[in-house]
């Protein structure tokens, strides 16, 4: 037999397994779901693997093709989110560290303030957040997309052009992506600082602005910025990678799209919060 | 290096090929594919629906492997060639898609002709603006170069993916059923512009593109189609030159000759 039809039999039999109806024992069950979880842990660490030799070995490859991309989709994921990134940024502050400042100053514990500024909003809540709303606005329709081109054959078209379509569609946006989060971030962070001293002020919390900031930056360590850079741009990573390879690493047909991008939301949210506690634990050792 | 072998040299070779493009689909592969498309041939590929036409050209274009067999690409075995390579040989070979040419449904019309020419020369938009608009030009699709592909017809959209083929001036063109949903009008138009490829056309200087067509009805064909050949029952069938095609009395293939298939 050879290799190649040998991997097709195999290929069959995984899938029927997948598409037979779900099996009632709670065993046959778990063991499904868990071949099920074993199967896209294995083709997104794949996918993340070729993903990122392409774009190191195609760094000069088609550029003036390739950063006109990257270009739109750093103006589609981020610069075209900067109002609802302000928008969130302002209630975050207004909502939880204003009510934080405030409470604080209660208990007479202001000393603490920059403190907690820099764990919820630098470290965590201002990282996660951007990128849950490029996950929202960007990552869903990038499912949609490339699964519509998918099912339309035009990945195979690109590849009739001898174009690589990991390097014309998933490239651009996972380098978009990784510097839209960044930037967003940073403007998030910044819009929530103000507006939650904002709110305190409006409570009458006795904190001058320039006490207020003397903690801030009293509180944050070089680690921090490095920690976030790497959070973001991770972030972006696994989003792009995500939602690319739920719209393109499979055949789709037009009707098994929506499912796609369900399925990529839910796996975002789940590699992102455990990326965030990798970065939790790798900061609790430095 | 005489002329004779220069004209007839094989530049796809697929032999002992099985192949299919979807082999979890749980459709039959075309099993006994030998099929040598040497230089300034003509073929025209022959089948029903569903038999594996688009299939074959997918893999003679070196889209997707055979699943047993030797593929060559001028003179060189696909299995022993880097990818860079492979990439490289694979662009002297146009594919034009059936069904509206595969567009990408996001770029203009002028886009996607010059994505292939951006790509692989790095030129940007302004640089390959000369070269698009003669590709264009020369399909008759100019004046909806601003268009995007949804906003054009069916049968434009399919020279559209012609004009796109032809941007890197390949050296063989493959079409699957390129008449697919035509009038006569459009049909004539496909016909003297592939028999002037075929022929040399000014525009590549001169030199024949070598052609072979997918086809569902064998009828428009028999007039311009100098090697002719079947897909029945899974099998590749060779019919030879247009003599044959006459004289050949096997029932199903008479119908792809006198009455299309039915």
């Amino acid at each position: 037999m050879q290799p190649q039809e040998a991997t097709s039999k195999v290929l069959q039999n995984v899938q029927s397994i997948m598409e037979a109806p779900l099996p009632r024992g709670y065993l046959s069950y778990t063991g499904r779901m868990l071949l099920r979880f074993v199967l896209t842990v294995q083709g997104l660490g794949a996918f993340a693997l070729i993903t990122m030799g392409v774009a190191i070995t195609k760094l000069n490859v088609a550029t003036h093709v390739i950063r006109p991309l990257i270009r739109g989709e750093i103006h589609r994921a981020g610069v075209r989110l900067l109002p609802v990134v302000a928008f969130v940024g302002a209630a975050l502050g207004f909502v939880i560290i204003g009510q934080t400042v405030a409470l604080l100053h209660r208990l007479g514990a202001q000393e603490y303030i920059g403190k907690v500024m820099v764990t919820v909003v630098v470290r965590e809540l201002g990282p996660l957040v951007a990128a849950l709303l490029v996950l929202a606005r960007v990552g869903t329709a990038t499912v949609i997309e490339l699964g519509t081109s998918r099912a339309h054959g035009e990945v195979e078209a690109l590849e009739a052009l001898g174009i690589d379509p990991i390097h014309y569609l998933v490239v651009p946006r996972m380098v978009g992506m990784a510097v839209s989060i960044f930037a967003l971030t940073m403007y998030l962070i910044i819009i929530a600082v103000f507006s939650g001293y904002l709110f305190a002020f409006i409570q009458d919390v006795p904190l001058l602005p320039g006490d207020y900031v003397r903690q801030l930056a009293g509180a944050l360590v070089w680690e921090d910025f490095v920690l976030l850079a790497l959070k973001t741009v991770g972030f972006g990573v696994v989003i792009s990678i995500v939602s690319c390879f739920q719209g393109l690493a499979q055949p789709l047909r037009i009707e098994e799209v929506s499912g796609a991008t369900t399925r990529a939301v839910l796996h975002s949210i789940v590699a992102c919060v455990l990326l965030d506690a990798v970065f939790i634990v790798v900061f609790l050792l430095m | 290096m005489s002329a004779d072998s220069q004209t007839h040299d094989p530049l796809i070779e697929l032999i002992s090929a099985t192949v299919s493009q979807s082999p979890l689909d749980g459709s039959r592969p075309v099993e006994g594919v030998n099929w040598t498309l040497a230089r300034g041939d003509w073929w025209v590929v022959g089948g029903a629906p569903w038999s594996g036409k688009s299939d074959l050209l997918a893999t003679a274009a070196g889209l997707v492997s055979p699943l047993d067999g030797t593929h060559r690409l001028f003179g060189r075995d696909v299995e022993q060639m880097e990818d860079d390579e492979f990439v490289r040989e694979r662009m002297r070979i146009g594919l034009v898609f059936e069904n509206g040419g595969r567009l990408f449904h996001n770029l203009t019309v002028a886009e996607n002709v010059a994505l292939p020419l951006g790509y692989h020369r790095n030129l940007g938009a302004v640089e390959a603006a000369e070269q698009t608009a003669a590709v264009l030009e020369l399909t008759g699709v100019t004046r909806m170069a601003d268009s995007l592909p949804s906003r054009i017809g069916r049968p434009w959209r399919q020279r559209v993916g012609l004009a796109r083929a032809l941007a890197l001036r390949p050296e063989v063109l493959l079409l699957d059923n390129p008449l697919g949903g035509l009038d006569w009008r459009q049909t004539v138009w496909w016909h003297e512009f592939l028999g002037a490829l075929a022929a040399g056309h000014p525009h590549f200087d001169g030199r024949p593109v070598t052609l072979a067509v997918a086809v569902e009805d064998f009828r428009p064909w028999t007039g311009c189609g100098r090697q002719f050949a079947a897909l029945k029952d899974n099998r590749w069938q060779p019919l030879g030159g247009r003599e044959s095609l006459k004289d050949t009395s096997e029932p199903a293939l008479r119908e792809l000759i006198e009455a299309g298939h039915p």
